[in-house]
């Protein structure tokens, strides 16, 4: 026997590969996709009461109640200080009126992920 | 709290602070006098004043009962009773003509009687300018109770009432414009969207229940001291009932 892989199992690892390039960033536009629901979702993040984000053509508002979301990447290089921003603004300012979206579970913390990776993108 | 707004509204007179929201731009005060001026809630004032008209149990009616016919009085309510030891609201006063008349309360929380009632009886006030008192240690407890609540945050939203209708009085949220503090007290009932009738405390309801707080009993001794501390801040302002809002 030859060391190795046969020429069907060389096939279906082709098959793999091209699948998993495939599905990786479409998996990561499912998220994305899950988080802008949250985020538009009146009674889940009802981000838009709040924020513009013109980098969404379907985020539809007039508020200027809080910041405008944009470059957000290079405005919060760190994911994690983001997140924990949404989780609890007040942590970093005490006066803050942005709802506490994890500290009183108004987001699970999966939704808070999705809703990060998705102003992420904005 | 007014000179914080005249600096953020400049040249906006006191009294157009009645209007709320609409007095920040013209295209919205046009949009609420064009409304105004053939009001969709015509017939529920018309309503309301057949209430008013209708004698009560022993006879006597509203007019009768009440402090200088009815007339020019509401602005000065809430009041502190320093005999019952307790805040007086005009809805309050209105119970207590019924009461005295052998009819039965009406519930504070109901719009189609104590709301479609004090929707005409508080036009009667038209104009009076908001003279709220606080005379007195015991008065002034309430009405720091009232404000302690205004300032509170509560609800799962973690809101006060000062974190919107104060601090960001003016901005938009989503659609809508935040309207001050100032004012608010002078202009109740409204009818949101033309058609819905809400009173004073039945806006505070839904205030608490947007933030999703537990609300407080329309008619409560909170939300009466609340009402208290909220009418003192129109002060000075003229009352017109009952109007539109969106």
């Amino acid at each position: 026997m030859k060391a190795g892989h046969s020429g069907e199992e060389m096939k279906f690892l082709l098959v793999a590969f091209l699948w998993t390039c495939w599905a990786l960033p479409l998996a990561r536009a499912d998220d994305v996709a899950a988080g802008r629901a949250i985020a538009q979702d009146q009674y889940k993040g009802n981000c838009l009461a709040c924020h513009r984000m013109p980098g969404d053509p379907s985020a539809v508002t007039l508020a200027n109640l809080g910041p405008v979301l944009k470059d957000i990447r290079s405005r919060y290089p760190d994911r994690a200080e983001l997140r924990r921003r949404v989780w609890d603004a007040s942590t970093f300012n005490p006066d803050t009126i942005m709802p506490p979206y994890g500290r009183h579970r108004i987001l699970t913390e999966q939704e808070i992920d999705a809703v990060v990776d998705y102003i992420r993108g904005l | 709290m007014m000179r914080l707004f005249e600096a953020r509204f400049p040249g906006i007179p006191a009294d157009d602070y009645v209007l709320g929201a609409f007095m920040l731009n013209d295209d919205a005060r046009e949009h609420y006098e064009e409304i105004m001026s053939f009001p969709p809630f015509t017939v529920d004032i018309d309503r309301g004043r057949e209430l008013w008209n209708t004698p009560l149990h022993d006879g006597k009616t509203y007019a009768q009962c009440l402090p200088n016919g009815g007339r020019m009085i509401a602005g000065n309510y809430p009041a502190y009773d320093p005999v019952a030891k307790r805040i007086v609201t005009f809805e309050m006063e209105i119970n207590r003509c019924r009461v005295e008349s052998g009819d039965a309360p009406y519930r504070y929380d109901d719009a189609r009687t104590m709301g479609t009632l004090t929707a005409y009886a508080r036009t009667l006030s038209d104009g009076m300018r908001m003279n709220i008192r606080v005379d007195g240690p015991e008065a002034l407890a309430h009405y720091e109770a009232g404000r302690a609540l205004y300032y509170r945050r509560i609800g799962q939203m973690n809101f006060s009432c000062a974190n919107c209708h104060v601090d960001n009085a003016g901005k938009i949220m989503r659609m809508e414009t935040i309207s001050p503090a100032i004012g608010q007290a002078t202009h109740f009932p409204v009818f949101r969207g033309g058609d819905k009738l809400y009173t004073l405390q039945a806006r505070y309801t839904r205030c608490m229940k947007q933030v999703r707080a537990q609300p407080f009993p329309m008619g409560s001794e909170t939300f009466n001291d609340l009402e208290y501390f909220h009418s003192y801040l129109s002060n000075g302002l003229p009352l017109k009932a009952s109007v539109y809002r969106r």
